[in-house]
C-alpha cells in the first residue's frame, strides 16, 4: 500500500514540476529551470560514478563540454536539428568516457581524481587549439539559435525548450533509476564498498568500472547538449575547471549515492549563487563557500539523505 | 643548446615553486589521508598576512616567523572547527568543505587586500642577474629554502617520535589510540604544519610571480600532479615530482607542442607515468589487509 | 478548498504577468521617479578583480542621486555577478531584462560573456551600451544596432604598434606573446593586419599563455632564444610584470611594446620595478592615477574627492576605478542628452549622437564622440614611453 502511495506521490511531484512552471513561470524562470535539468543530468552522471560506483571523478565538466560542443558543432556546421543532436552527443560523450575510462581506471582514488582533474583543466586549451579552431570557433565560441516549438504548438521557445529538456531528463532519470536497481547497479555498489570481495565473487572490476564511467560521461554529455541549446552559446570560457567543481558541489550537497540527490544538487548550484549574491555583493564567493560548509555540517550525506530520513520518520509515525 | 639548458634551469626554478606546495600537500596527506584543495589559497592568504606585517614596518625575518606561527595556529583551528566535525561523515563531505574553504579564502583575500598586484620582497636581494642570467638570486635562494624544508619534513617523519605518531594516527587511528597517541591532536598538528609549510611556499613564490589573490590558482594543479607523480607518501617524491613538473612543462611548451598545448601535454605525460608506475616514482604501495 | 485558493492565487499571478508584459511598450524601466539600469560583471571567480567596476558604478550613480538625479528621476542601479561564466551572463541578462525590466544594460564586462548575450539583447531591442571589452566587433551598428562599444579596440591598438615598430625598427626580428583568448588574439590579428605576408618573416617566434598559468618565465626564455630584438606583449598586468622581471633577470633588453591593458603604473611597473621597465613603449587614453604628472590636474582631483567620499576603502592606484569613472561619465552625458524621453529608442539614439564630450580623466586632446555610423566613442590613443618614474607621451594623438 505505502509503496504504491509513494509512487503516486512521486508521479504527482513530477507532473507538477513539469506543468506548474510551464504555465506559470516567466521566460527567465523557465530558462533557469531548464538549466537545472541540464545540470541535474550531469550531477546524476557524477552520482552514478562516485556515489554508486565509488570512483572519484573531478572531470564531469569535461564531458559536459564535449556534449555541449558536439551539439553546437552539429547545429552550426552541419545544420542538424537540435533534437537530433541529443542522441549524437550522448553516444559521442559515452565513447569518450569509455576511452578515457579504460586507462584512468587502472589508477584508483587520488590518482583518478588527478587524472579527471587534469582532463577538466585541459578542456579550454584543447577547445582553443589552432587545429580545431574551424570547428570549435576557437576563443570566439559558437552562437546557437533557440528552437521554436514544433507542430505549431502554442508554446513559446522557452516553454517548449523546458518541455523538451524535461522529457529527455525524465527519460534518463528513469533509466538511471532502473540501472541502479539492476544487477549492474548492485555490482557497482559492491565494487564501491568491498572491491576485493566483489572481485572474489566474480565481478569483473575493470569492465564495470569502465562501464560506469562511460555511463556517467553519457549523462553529462546529454546535460551539456541540453544546456548549450538553452544558453544558446558555447565558448571555452564556459567550461573551465570551475564547472567541474560546481558539479562536484552539486553532487555533494544533493547526496552522492542517490538519484533524487542530483535534482537537489542542481537546484542548489543554479539558485544558491544568486542567494549568496543577495547576502553580500562584496564577497559572494565566500558566502557560497560558507553555505557549502554549513551544508556539509548539517547534511553530510546530502539533502537527499535528509529527505530520506524525514520520509522514514513520517512513515514510522503514521 | 644554451636555450635548452636555460629552459631546464628555469623549469627547475618554477618547479621548486610547485614542489613547495606539493610538500604541504604531502604533509597533509601523511597526517590525515586527505588532500586539502584549499592548500594553495591558504598559502596565499598567509603571504598577504606577511605583506601586511612588512608594510607595517616589521623587518622581513620577523614577519616571516610571525606568519609561520600565525599560519600554524590557523591550520590547527581550521582542523578543529571545520574538519573534526566531519570526521565521521562520508569523505566527500570533507572534500566539499575543502572546496568551501578554497572559495572563502580566495574571495575574502580579494575583498580585504584588493586584486591589485603587489610586489613582495625577497630576502635574497634583487640584484643583477647571476650565473650568466640563468637564475636570479631569489630563485636560487628559494630553491635552497625548499630543500631545507624538505629535509626538515623528512627528518621529522623519519627520526622523531612525534612524526611517527602523526603518521600512525593517520594510518591506523584505532591502534594508535590504543598505544596512547592522542589522534585528534595529531591531525590538528598535521594541519598546522602543512599550513606553515604553505606559508613558506607562498612567501618564496610571491617575489617571482607577484602577489595577488589568484596567485596560487595555477600552481595547485601542478603541485597536485607533482605530488602524485613523485608519490603522495614521500616528501622527497613530492619535491622531485614538483620540480619534474616544472621542467616537463617548460620543455613541452618550448620544444614539443608549443605553449598552446603545454598544459595538456604535461598532464598526459603524468598519466602515462602513473599508468606504468601507479604509486608514483618514490611512493610505496600500501598493502591493505582484507 | 485549499487547492482552489492555491489555483486561484496561481491564476492571478499568471494574469498579472500577462498584464505586465503587455505594459512593456518602448518605455521600460523608467517611471516619473526612477530609471532602472542593469549591469553585469564578475564579483566572484578568478576574474573578480574586475568587480571593482561594479563597485565604482554603484558609487557613481549614488552620487548622481545625491546631486538630484536625472530629469528629476533617481537611478536604480542593479548590478549582478556572472563569475565571468557566459552561461551565467545569459541567465543574469534575462533576469535584468525580463524580470527586473531595466531600461538598458550598461557596461557588462568581458568578451565571451558579452558575445553570449549579443544576439539576445539585440533581438529584445534593449540598449547594450558601452560594453567593457575592447574586442573589435562591438562597433557593428549595421547588424547589431543596439550594441555599442566604448574603448579603442585592441586590434586598432596592435595596428598602431605594428606601424610604430615598422617605422622604428624596419629590420627588426620580433616576437609576440599573447594571452590565449579573445583579448590576446586581437593583438595577433592587428599585427598581422600591418605586416601581411611579412608577418612570419618578421615575427620569428609567437608564444601564448593561459590566464590560469602560474608563470610565463619559460615563454620569456623561449622568446630570448629566438634572437629577437623586439618583443610585443599582449598580457594582463600580472604577466607583464613577470615578463619585465624575467627579461631583466636573464639580461635581455629588447624593445618592449606592451598592451595598454598593462599600462597601469601600480599594477605593472611598481611590482616589476621601475628601473627594470625603462624604455617600455605602450599607449594610453586614460590618465594614470599614480603618475606624478597628473597630481594636480583638475579632473584627477575631482576623481580623488569622489573616491574619498564614496569609496573610501577603494584602492586609488587601481586603474580599473579610473576606467569606470570615465565610462560612467559618458553614460551620464548620454542620459542628460535624453531630456525627458527615456524610451529605449531615444536612449539608443542619444548614445549614437554624442557630440565630442571631453570626459574626465581622458588624456589631454582626447574626447568621446559617436554618430549613427560610428559606434566607437573612444578611438584615440597616444604612444608613451616609460622614463624613470613616469610615462612620457610622445608623438601625435593617433586615430582621433
Amino acid at each position: 500500500m505505502t509503496e504504491n502511495m509513494s509512487r503516486l506521490l512521486r508521479l504527482v511531484f513530477i507532473a507538477a514540476a513539469l506543468l506548474v512552471p510551464l504555465f506559470f513561470a516567466s521566460g527567465y524562470q523557465l530558462f533557469q529551470l531548464t538549466l537545472v535539468v541540464a545540470y541535474a543530468l550531469s550531477v546524476l552522471g557524477k552520482n552514478l560514478v562516485t556515489g554508486f560506483g565509488g570512483q572519484v571523478s573531478l572531470g564531469q565538466g569535461a564531458f559536459y563540454a564535449v556534449g555541449a560542443y558536439t551539439a553546437a558543432i552539429l547545429m552550426e556546421h552541419f545544420d542538424v536539428p537540435y533534437w537530433a543532436t541529443i542522441p549524437v552527443a550522448a553516444i559521442t560523450t559515452g565513447i569518450v568516457g569509455l576511452a578515457l575510462g579504460l586507462p584512468a581506471l587502472r589508477l584508483g582514488g587520488l590518482y583518478l581524481a588527478l587524472v579527471t582533474f587534469a582532463m577538466a583543466v585541459s578542456v579550454p586549451q584543447l577547445l582553443k587549439y589552432k587545429l580545431f579552431e574551424n570547428w570549435t570557433g576557437g576563443v570566439q565560441g559558437i552562437v546557437l539559435l533557440k528552437p521554436d516549438a514544433p507542430f505549431g504548438l502554442s508554446l513559446d521557445p522557452d516553454q517548449w525548450l523546458y518541455l523538451f529538456t524535461f522529457a529527455v531528463g525524465a527519460a534518463l532519470f528513469l533509466a538511471a533509476s532502473n540501472l541502479v536497481r539492476s544487477r549492474i547497479g548492485l555490482a557497482m555498489m559492491a565494487i564501491r564498498d568491498q572491491p576485493l570481495a566483489a572481485e572474489a565473487m566474480g565481478i569483473e572490476l575493470a569492465r564495470y568500472k569502465t562501464l560506469t564511467f562511460g555511463v556517467g560521461a553519457l549523462f553529462a554529455g546529454v546535460g551539456g547538449a541540453l544546456g548549450a541549446i538553452a544558453v544558446g552559446f558555447v565558448s571555452p570560457d564556459s567550461f573551465t575547471i570551475a564547472l567541474s567543481l560546481t558539479l562536484f558541489v552539486g553532487m555533494v550537497v544533493g547526496g552522492a549515492a542517490s538519484i533524487s540527490g542530483a535534482i537537489y544538487g542542481a537546484i542548489f548550484i543554479v539558485f544558491m549563487p544568486n542567494i549568496a549574491e543577495e547576502i553580500s555583493k562584496a564577497v559572494p564567493g565566500a558566502i557560497f563557500g560558507l553555505i557549502l560548509i554549513l551544508f556539509m555540517f548539517f547534511a553530510p550525506g546530502g539533502i537527499a539523505s535528509l529527505v530520506a530520513a524525514q520520509m522514514r520518520r513520517l512513515r514510522l509515525t503514521r | 643548446m644554451e636555450g635548452f639548458l636555460h629552459q631546464i634551469i628555469s623549469g627547475i626554478a618554477t618547479g621548486s615553486i610547485y614542489a613547495s606546495i606539493s610538500l604541504a600537500l604531502v604533509m597533509i596527506f601523511l597526517a590525515t589521508h586527505q588532500i586539502n584543495f584549499a592548500q594553495g589559497e591558504m598559502a596565499m592568504f598567509s603571504t598577504y598576512i606577511a605583506l601586511t606585517l612588512i608594510q607595517g614596518g616589521v623587518p622581513y625575518w620577523a614577519a616571516f616567523v610571525i606568519t609561520l606561527v600565525v599560519s600554524f595556529v590557523a591550520g590547527i583551528i581550521l582542523q578543529r572547527t571545520v574538519l573534526e566535525p566531519l570526521a565521521r561523515a562520508p569523505i566527500l563531505a570533507s572534500v566539499g568543505a575543502f572546496l568551501g574553504l578554497l572559495l572563502i579564502f580566495n574571495n575574502i583575500a580579494g575583498w580585504m587586500f584588493t586584486y591589485s598586484l603587489q610586489p613582495f620582497p625577497s630576502p635574497f636581494g634583487a640584484g643583477a642577474p647571476i650565473l650568466g642570467g640563468l637564475l636570479s638570486r631569489h630563485e636560487l635562494g628559494s630553491t635552497a629554502v625548499t630543500l631545507l624544508v624538505l629535509i626538515a619534513v623528512w627528518a621529522f617523519f623519519r627520526f622523531t617520535k612525534l612524526g611517527l605518531a602523526v603518521r600512525g594516527a593517520a594510518y591506523n587511528p584505532v591502534s594508535s589510540r590504543l598505544v596512547g597517541v592522542p589522534v585528534a591532536r595529531m591531525l590538528a598538528l598535521g594541519w598546522g604544519l602543512a599550513a606553515a609549510i604553505g606559508a613558506i611556499a607562498g612567501m618564496m613564490v610571491a617575489p617571482i610571480v607577484f602577489l595577488d589573490p589568484n596567485m596560487m590558482g595555477g600552481v595547485l594543479l601542478y603541485a597536485f600532479a607533482g605530488a602524485l607523480l613523485g608519490g603522495i607518501t614521500s616528501p622527497l617524491g613530492a619535491v622531485v615530482g614538483g620540480v619534474l613538473m616544472g621542467v616537463i612543462e617548460n620543455i613541452a611548451g618550448a620544444y614539443i607542442v608549443g605553449t598552446e598545448l603545454k598544459l595538456t601535454t604535461a598532464l598526459v605525460i603524468i598519466v602515462v607515468v602513473l599508468v606504468v608506475k601507479p604509486t608514483g616514482l618514490f611512493g610505496k604501495s600500501l598493502a591493505s589487509r582484507v | 478548498m485549499k487547492r482552489r485558493t492555491v489555483l486561484a492565487g496561481l491564476g492571478g499571478l499568471a494574469a498579472a504577468n500577462i498584464i505586465r508584459s503587455a505594459d512593456a511598450a518602448t518605455v521600460v524601466g523608467v517611471t516619473k521617479t526612477e530609471i532602472k539600469i542593469g549591469h553585469i560583471c564578475p564579483y566572484s571567480g578568478n576574474a573578480s578583480s574586475y568587480g571593482v567596476g561594479g563597485k565604482s558604478h554603484t558609487a557613481f550613480f549614488k552620487r548622481v542621486n545625491d546631486l538630484g538625479g536625472i530629469a528629476g528621476r533617481k537611478i536604480n542601479f542593479i548590478s549582478l555577478d556572472d563569475g565571468y561564466n557566459p552561461a551565467k551572463t545569459v541567465e543574469q541578462t534575462r533576469r535584468l531584462v525580463e524580470q527586473d525590466q531595466v531600461a538598458f544594460l550598461f557596461n557588462p564586462l568581458g568578451t565571451p560573456t558579452n558575445t553570449a548575450i549579443h544576439k539576445y539583447i539585440n533581438s529584445k531591442k534593449v540598449p547594450h551600451l558601452f560594453v567593457a571589452t575592447s574586442a573589435d566587433k562591438w562597433g557593428d551598428y549595421k547588424n547589431f544596432p543596439w550594441t555599442m562599444g566604448y574603448a579603442p579596440s585592441y586590434r586598432t591598438e596592435a595596428q598602431i604598434y605594428g606601424k610604430y615598430i615598422k617605422a622604428q625598427r624596419p629590420n627588426a626580428k620580433a616576437t609576440l606573446i599573447y594571452q590565449n583568448d579573445d583579448f590576446g588574439k586581437d593583438y595577433l590579428h592587428g599585427l598581422q593586419d600591418v605586416y601581411g605576408k611579412d608577418f612570419d618573416k618578421v615575427f620569428v617566434k609567437v608564444v601564448t599563455y593561459e590566464s590560469s598559468d602560474a608563470t610565463v618565465d619559460s615563454q620569456v626564455v623561449t622568446m630570448k632564444d629566438s634572437g629577437a630584438d623586439v618583443m610585443v606583449t599582449a598580457c594582463i598586468p600580472k604577466y607583464s610584470a613577470q615578463i619585465i622581471r624575467k627579461s631583466f633577470d636573464i639580461g635581455w633588453k629588447p624593445l618592449h611594446v606592451m598592451s595598454n591593458v598593462s599600462a597601469s603604473i601600480a599594477s605593472t611597473i611598481t611590482p616589476a620595478g621601475p628601473e627594470k621597465a625603462e624604455g617600455i613603449v605602450t599607449s594610453s587614453y586614460l590618465k594614470d592615477p599614480t603618475d606624478p604628472e597628473w597630481k594636480d590636474a583638475e579632473d584627477m582631483k575631482e576623481w580623488r574627492a569622489f573616491m574619498a567620499k564614496y569609496i573610501p576603502d577603494g584602492d586609488t592606484t587601481d586603474a580599473n576605478y579610473v576606467y569606470a569613472y570615465g565610462v560612467a561619465s559618458i553614460m551620464l552625458a548620454t542620459l542628460k542628452q535624453c531630456g525627458d524621453d527615456f524610451s529605449r529608442e531615444n536612449i539608443m539614439k542619444q548614445a549614437a549622437n554624442i557630440k565630442t564630450v571631453a570626459l574626465p580623466l581622458l588624456l589631454p586632446g582626447m574626447s568621446a564622440a559617436t554618430t549613427p555610423t560610428d559606434f566607437r566613442p573612444l578611438k584615440a590613443l597616444q604612444l608613451q614611453r616609460w622614463k624613470t618614474n613616469t610615462w612620457e607621451r610622445f608623438g601625435a594623438i593617433i586615430g582621433a
